[in-house]
């Protein structure tokens, strides 16, 4: 029987064509084009492809569509149509900010849909068992749950649409959030054309291999479908890439050695049935395992392979902050402390695994692609073509989260190569597998930290060592060595510093960017000597750290003085009245003998926006159109934090209008200038400064039409600019005026870059412009006998300066939590092992209890109205906040991530020794 | 080929030595991600009577093709509540609306929720083919990591409870790393048999992911048929019962982790299902 299968799709009959055991998510995308159901695993994993059949949510990768016959499959497509509240709970998940990047939010929406069909108000752990399958990684959950609760109570939405100069501080639904609620946003994997290549490409499964190719031309002979097989020696220009130019060092295809497991060695290009299709174990390679080197102390040995010519002892960078004379005043404080701390590879686990697709233009190549930062991926890939950046767009499709990964190249150097040299579109989307095996992790830590205070409660020093390994290739390793030293501190005052840090190649996978650069590794280590410092001096966590705060006139361990935005004490007192409440709580409920035990935990930050003292430029182009609407040019790719809606609320008040004039023209190498990359928290910061200053220099324009001043409100009314001044009002008719540059009226372009300085060889000077703070306060409950370890409560204080859009920062807050919930207790990659999404454990719903969000505005003179960056701010505090929070409740030290059950109980153990 | 039968008998005749038996597919599918399914295939997910559960005299007669959510929703003596509580923490909805209990019997993964639960009902497994049906207790049926006693042409028809070992009540109690879609590290099961007075007239105890197989602990349940009335059971799980078990470290916990956790949730499942609050 290979009958296909009818069934009704969305209420309406349908015949599947595609063979019976083809999963019902590829014949939904690819036979339906219903691309709103995702694949994020292939694995049950995930759940981002539910679907109903029959009424009862199943994840479509896992059934054969033959299942499917005779039955009624429900796709996000035909939620609002065929189920009693789906359309409600679109409407809340938008108004509610339930949905950043989007990938998640369609299997979301049918699980929940499904739970609500029967009517009444579930509760908060129904709705947890009802969406426990669906993971998400941007929104930390908590908006989700609160959505599907006003949509099962038929609450009501209000559209918050503000008057013109009131956008910034509005609770704005985010303005390119419908696509992601209807299913139709498309995502890398979503828009492919129905002629391109596919790729698969063929990595190694050795840590370290020496390979060697045997007849690929007999194989592709052999194999009907496969149009070219690339490797080096088909790269036209040069094969090599990396995010920091000097440092690049990363093949697109390794020659003669592989040096981390999954490294590419060449690529199948062919028909997509043929290339699925095919068995990639029958590939003609020899591989020679070789000797790897895994850990940092294996790597650093005498003896070790070395990695790369011209980094000897396998040492990438250095990096140091020194100040002070740390041996002396260590030697001096009246009270000191020393502790080892350690971290593992951190997975990002975006739900949208890498996915893009290339076509030759007329003398260059588009490439399509999920990506954080369009124009370093163009001058990449222009280099490895052998081409000039011009002729190079990126159009970065929406990303199903980035977190860092998506900074450097995945899918793209595959793509472009395939379609330059066949002249097809080709396309490529990275198995679960392969996201996991081959793309960048956060580094692993090892830390040494000693640290001394004076009876009176000051700090006076701190010697702080750390190395990290970087894996295989640079990638961010310079960076997270050199970002660490100066945030090692922590945000106090430390007259006596000195901060010094490796980052190590090892035959590991890459060690990139991921949300916070190494500093969220630091603060376990710091913010645990910090508790330990306060408890050897019989004072209160939080109040040892208020006094120790530093403020607008103090400086940082780089000698740096703010001179004003400086919130980290703002901070900390917010959560005082919090924190002696639940401590006397806790205090109360825990007895000495009970399995069960409760403690609080604090953790502060601070977190310099932008990259350490270099530039990271953005410019934005805004045009006024002769239709009387304002094209805002916004480079800042949008990876579900919300830069599209924050840049433009930034730039309606700039320019004194309502947000409702403006079109969005997102980020887009052949539309938008450089905004640079989605990174470093530096988009609300830096793109925001830029859009302000291109709001205002438009509004002078306008103003000068009419010649009139600053203090005059203009308006856009059906192609006519209106200007009013007192009683004065004119109309100037905009179809009338000469049509100038990139096609508008009116044109103003402005660039910001943030004023740094240059560090010193002792890492003094001006690394950043403006510094985000923020402190988290954790409550736990830990099993004493199993050692697992639950989240109740997160009361998270941040200082944002300005609140652009405060329902965007609370999602920044919640997923940044999840965020420090995962990599304080669950998250750990090894190499080799568990490279699927049920290894590698990421937090559910029901492992984010309540967040309470308090925001902070202490406005900073160099931010746009005041404001600073919040995406890494809000994870950094949250994992040592819970450590020092089992601290309380146990009195064990955890000193190596994630505190697990075994490492959890094994720490209690070692407490209980006489 | 592609069969989708509607009968057992049907099944059974195209039931071939190679084919791929597929029932809810949680597992088939991520076995073969990244590779298509190059073989016949037999869809027993369609076969009405191994969808649902029967009674016999003698037996209670869980379907070869039942899903998780079907054994939840299903009124059943107190004896299944462990397997029910081990159905809901399957996984998530989604696997539990596909995913069958005799595909993760045959999976037979080290830590497979559902075999702690039916080996302390005494279940017994069905494997019909046109050669034979023939029947074999669950502990022998699952022979090692990953391995069990089906030949390559049955079909794991039925498990069947029998129904003195469905009289008493039980629990389940499960240890992972994270609220759902979690692998357990250990997870216990229990069912006891109270007599009027309060003694133990029979305790059935297994535990999985302790070992490459899920086990039975019978020292202990013979210890806790001499427990006096009104003794907390979990107050005699001695680390001499666990002797049975070899736990091994892996991404989830070491193994010493294991076994001193064993003792601590095999002490939660019984006092569950003598109805003591656990300490």
């Amino acid at each position: 029987m290979n009958a296909s299968a009818d069934f009704i799709l969305n209420g309406s009959t349908a015949q599947a064509k595609s063979p019976p055991m083809t999963r019902l998510s590829d014949v939904l995308r690819g036979e339906f084009g219903l691309m709103g159901t995702k694949s994020g695993c292939d694995a049950g994993d995930c759940g981002a492809c539910t679907v109903l059949i029959d009424g009862e949510p199943s994840c479509a990768c896992l059934v054969p569509v033959a299942q499917a016959a005779g039955a009624r499959v429900v796709t996000i497509e035909g939620l609002a149509a065929h189920t009693a509240k789906g359309e409600a709970l679109q409407q809340a998940f938008l108004a509610r900010g339930a949905a950043q990047c989007g990938i998640c939010t369609p299997g979301m929406l049918v699980s929940a849909a499904a739970l609500l069909e029967a009517g009444g108000v579930p509760g908060e752990s129904e709705i947890a068992d009802a969406l426990g399958g669906v993971l998400c990684r941007c929104t930390g959950y908590r908006k989700i749950i609160a959505a599907v609760d006003d949509a099962a109570r038929s609450a009501t939405h209000e559209a918050v649409s503000p008057a013109a100069g009131h956008a910034i501080g509005a609770r704005i639904a985010r303005l390119d959030g419908v696509p992601k609620i209807d299913g139709s946003e498309a995502f890398g994997a979503d828009a492919i054309p129905a002629d391109a290549l596919w790729l698969r490409a063929i990595r190694s499964s050795f840590h370290r291999a020496s390979f060697t190719f045997g007849d690929l031309e007999a194989y592709q002979r052999a194999h009907p479908g496969i149009v070219r097989i690339l490797t080096a020696t088909s790269i036209p220009g040069r094969n090599v890439f990396g995010v920091i130019p000097p440092f690049a060092d990363q093949p697109v295809f390794a020659e003669h050695e592989s040096r981390f497991r999954g490294e590419a060695i060449a690529a199948i290009a062919g028909e997509r049935h043929a290339v699925m299709a095919l068995d990639l174990a029958s590939f003609p390679v020899t591989w020679t395992e070789l000797e790897a080197v895994l850990g940092m102390d294996a790597a650093l040995a005498g003896t070790a392979p070395q990695l790369h010519a011209g980094r000897p002892g396998n040492i990438l960078v250095r990096g140091r902050v020194s100040r002070g004379d740390v041996e002396t005043a260590l030697n001096a404080a009246d009270v000191t402390v020393e502790g080892s701390f350690e971290t593992g590879f951190v997975e990002h686990a975006y739900i949208e695994p890498e996915a893009g697709w290339a076509r030759r233009s007329a003398d260059g190549i588009d490439l399509t692609v999920s990506t954080q930062s369009p124009y370093m991926d163009r001058d990449d890939v222009a280099a490895i073509l052998g081409l000039a950046p011009e002729k190079i767009r990126i159009i970065p499709s929406a990303c199903g989260g980035g977190f860092g990964s998506k900074l450097d190249l995945s899918v793209q150097p595959f793509v472009a190569l395939a379609a330059w040299l066949t002249g097809r579109p080709a396309a490529m989307v990275y198995t679960r597998q392969e996201s996991i095996m081959a793309t960048t992790k956060r580094h692993p830590a090892r830390m040494h930290s000693r640290m001394g205070a004076n009876r009176d409660g000051r700090i006076t020093a701190m010697d702080f060592e750390a190395d990290f390994n970087t894996g295989a290739y640079a990638s961010f390793g310079p960076t997270v060595a050199n970002r660490v030293p100066v945030h090692a501190s922590g945000p106090y005052v430390v007259p006596n510093y000195r901060a010094l840090t490796r980052a190590i190649h090892t035959h590991c996978v890459p060690a990139g960017a991921f949300r916070g650069f190494g500093v969220p590794q630091t603060v376990i280590a710091q913010e645990q000597m910090i508790d330990m410092l306060a408890a050897k001096l019989g004072l209160d966590a939080l109040d040892f750290r208020i006094l120790n705060a530093q403020t607008d006139l103090t400086p940082t361990v780089t000698g740096q003085v703010m001179g004003d935005g400086v919130g980290i004490r703002d901070c900390f007192e917010a959560l005082l009245p919090h924190w002696r409440e639940a401590r006397a709580r806790v205090g109360q409920r825990n007895a000495p003998s009970s399995r069960l035990r409760y403690g609080v935990g604090v953790a502060g930050m601070f977190y310099g926006c932008g990259n350490t003292s270099l530039p990271n430029p953005s410019t934005i182009r805004m045009g006024l159109k002769s239709n009387g609407r304002i094209a805002l040019h916004q480079g800042a790719v949008d990876i579900g934090q919300g830069s599209n809606t924050v840049i433009a609320q930034i730039a309606a008040d700039a320019l004194g209008l309502p947000l409702a004039v403006i079109d969005l023209v997102s980020a887009d190498t052949g539309l938008t200038p450089d905004c640079g990359k989605t990174s470093a928290s530096r988009q609300t910061f830096v793109t925001g400064t830029a859009a302000q200053r291109a709001g205002h220099d438009l509004r002078r324009q306008m103003l000068r039409l009419g010649n009139a001043g600053n203090d005059a409100r203009i308006e856009l009314d059906q192609g006519r600019l209106m200007i009013m001044q007192q009683s004065m009002i004119r109309a100037i008719n905009l179809n009338g005026l000469a049509i100038g540059g990139f096609g508008y009226v009116l044109c103003a372009e402005e660039t910001f870059d943030p004023p740094t300085t240059a560090l010193d060889t002792n890492g003094q000077g001006s690394p950043y412009a403006i510094y985000g703070y923020g402190a988290h306060l954790a409550e736990v409950e830990v099993d004493m006998r199993l050692g697992t370890v639950k989240v109740l409560k997160i009361t998270a204080a941040h200082d944002v300066g300005r609140a652009i859009n405060p329902l965007l920062v609370e999602g920044q807050i919640e997923g940044g939590v999840a965020q420090g919930i995962g990599m304080a207790l669950m998250e750990e990659f090894t190499p080799g092992r568990g490279e699927n999404l049920h290894d590698y454990l990421i937090p559910t719903i029901g492992d984010v209890p309540p967040i309470v969000s308090i925001l902070i505005e202490r406005p900073s003179s160099a931010g746009p109205f005041g404001a600073k960056g919040i995406g890494e701010q809000a994870l950094i505090p949250t994992a040592p906040a819970i450590l020092n929070a089992i601290h309380h409740a146990t009195g064990a030290r955890i000193t190596q991530v994630p505190a697990t059950p075994d490492r959890v109980r094994a720490a209690i153990a070692r407490q209980d020794l006489p | 080929m592609y069969a989708r039968p509607q009968t057992l008998n049907e099944a059974i005749s195209v039931m071939t030595g190679g084919a791929l038996l597929v029932a809810g597919g949680t597992d088939v599918y991520p076995a073969h991600a990244g590779r298509p399914v190059i073989r016949d295939v037999v869809d027993v997910s369609a076969v009405a009577e191994m969808r649902t559960i029967r009674e016999t005299k003698d037996h209670i007669v869980l379907g070869g093709a039942l899903t998780w959510s079907r054994l939840i929703a299903a009124p059943l003596p107190p004896a299944f509540d462990a397997l029910k509580q081990a159905a809901r923490e399957v996984g998530s909805k989604q696997i539990q609306n596909r995913g069958t209990l005799a595909g993760n019997l045959c999976n037979a993964s080290p830590a497979a929720d559902g075999i702690p639960p039916l080996l302390a009902l005494d279940a017994v497994i069905e494997l019909a083919s046109r050669r034979e049906l023939r029947r074999m207790p669950l502990a022998s049926f699952v022979t090692g990591y990953r391995r069990t006693a089906i030949a390559r042409d049955e079909i794991l028809s039925a498990i069947r409870v029998p129904r003195q070992a469905a009289s008493g009540h039980s629990a389940f109690v499960k240890l992972g790393a994270r609220r759902y879609l979690v692998i357990s590290i250990l997870m216990a099961a229990a069912n006891i048999e109270l007599q009027p007075d309060g003694a133990i007239a029979a305790a059935r105890v297994a535990i999985g992911a302790a070992s490459p197989v899920a086990v039975r602990l019978p020292a202990l349940e013979k210890d806790l048929r001499s427990l006096r009335p009104g003794t907390r059971p979990s107050s005699i799980v001695k680390p001499r019962h666990l002797e049975p078990l070899s736990p091994i470290g892996d991404v989830r916990a070491s193994a010493a982790y294991r076994l001193d956790a064993a003792l601590a949730i095999i002490g939660e499942a019984l006092d569950r299902a003598a109805g003591v609050s656990p300490a």
